[in-house]
């Protein structure tokens, strides 16, 4: 338990030992371990930002997608409708059509009969000058009586 | 003094000359008085040990990343982020600075110093001896004077800060007026605290360490005593030996622990006025 110069010499040993770790130690391990915990902070944020867009795309592209469905479904609905429309403005034309042609038909059935009956009186005009003729023989002039015999003809 | 154990154990082995000559130190006169004589021994293996373990710790910071650690940057991250806690703990000031890198020094240095009792003491005296030096002490802080200068910086220190964080004048105040307040009839009460608290702090800090490690080294002496006197002696003091250098490893470590710790607390207690 002798105290000495020792102390002393020491006590000088540990202040140079403190300076030098204050100055040389501490520093670039305090920097290393610092930026690196910074590093690590900042991938974390990184990582946490990634993920909230990728929520945030992944929320707009099923907006997206319900959109598109919604306009698909509005466009299948009026190509419906104007098929619906398309069939009925077919229905009435054919209609129209198909009344314009029994029109026509009729007509032409009704001029057939007229002409048909047209010949008929003629022939049977004919044919009545010709029993005329024959039950008269020659008393009577097919010239001179023709036009009474129209008149017959015209009242059958 | 130390002249006198040297020829006993020269000539005879008694359990007295044995442990004297292994507890003599290597002083050297360096003037009159006997104050002026210096432990070479102690110097010489404190300051070594200085060297080479912030010296390592030095090599290792110098080459510091910020990325992925390489095992050997990962250890010494380790031991700093240890220090680092504790004094974040307890000061709650600018650490960097000052405080937290003392407080690394003194655990890394106390550490190694207290690890030099896992030397065997024969070997080591042997070897020494070899060398040419009569006396070599392997265990700096068994030294009564590497504990007290250690102390005695941390209390100069702690001063230092004292006077700085609340100027002279607060810190007199302080002497005088705390912890019983700061009416002139307490004042002596007051200074008379003061006085013991000062005088306590360095004498347990440095003698809590230095007796630890003086008296495992003392054990170890005794053990190597037992086994020089037979086989048995030889095979118990090797047991009892390497259980109390076991043991001796908690020992080492707690101690370095905690003389870094009172050396924060102190440092600490200083910033804050009362």
């Amino acid at each position: 338990m002798n105290i000495n110069f020792t102390l002393v010499a020491q006590a000088i040993a540990f202040a140079v030992l403190i300076w030098f770790t204050v100055k040389f130690v501490w520093p670039p391990l305090l920097k290393a371990i610092e930026t690196r915990q910074k590093e690590i902070a900042d991938g974390l944020a990184a990582a946490q930002e990634g993920r909230s867009a990728l929520e945030v795309a992944a929320k707009k592209s099923e907006a997206t997608l319900n959109e598109a469905k919604q306009k698909a479904s509005e466009i299948i609905g009026q190509a419906e409708k104007r098929a619906a429309q398309i069939i009925d403005e077919a229905k009435g034309n054919a209609k129209v059509e198909g009344d314009r042609i029994i029109a026509g038909a009729k007509a032409e059935i009704d001029q057939e009969v007229n002409r048909a009956k047209e010949g008929l009186r003629t022939q049977v005009s004919a044919l009545a000058v010709a029993g005329a003729e024959k039950i008269l023989r020659k008393e009577i002039d097919a010239k001179a009586h023709s036009d009474m015999l129209s008149k017959l003809a015209a009242e059958l | 003094m130390t002249t006198e154990h040297t020829q006993q154990a020269e000539h005879a082995l008694t359990p007295s000359s044995y442990i004297q000559h292994h507890l003599g130190f290597n002083a050297q006169s360096v003037g009159d008085a006997s104050f002026w004589t210096l432990h070479v021994d102690t110097l010489a293996m404190s300051v070594i040990l200085g060297l080479v373990v912030m010296g390592l710790i030095w090599w290792v910071a110098r080459g510091a990343t910020a990325g992925v650690p390489t095992k050997r940057q990962a250890f010494v991250e380790l031991v700093f982020g240890f220090v680092d806690d504790q004094v974040k703990n307890i000061f709650h000031g600018d650490r960097h600075s000052f405080i937290a890198p003392t407080a690394l020094t003194v655990f890394l240095w106390v550490l190694a110093m207290n690890a030099m009792d896992f030397l065997p003491v024969d070997i080591f005296a042997k070897l020494m001896h070899g060398l040419g030096f009569e006396h070599w002490r392997a265990v700096p802080t068994s030294d009564i004077n590497t504990t007290f200068a250690l102390a005695l910086a941390v209390w100069f220190l702690m001063i230092f800060f004292s006077i700085k964080a609340k100027g002279l004048g607060g810190w007199i105040h302080e002497l005088f007026c705390s912890p019983f307040g700061s009416n002139p009839l307490v004042w002596p009460a007051n200074f008379l605290f003061n006085l013991i608290e000062y005088v306590s702090k360095p004498l347990s800090h440095s003698l809590r360490l230095f007796g630890n490690m003086y008296a495992g080294e003392i054990i170890f002496l005794l053990l190597g005593m037992w086994a020089a006197t037979g086989l048995a002696g030889t095979i118990f003091g090797a047991i009892l030996g390497a259980g109390w250098s076991i043991f001796h490893i908690l020992i080492v470590a707690l101690q370095a622990f905690i003389f870094m710790m009172l050396t924060v607390v102190y440092l600490a207690m200083a910033h804050e006025s009362h």
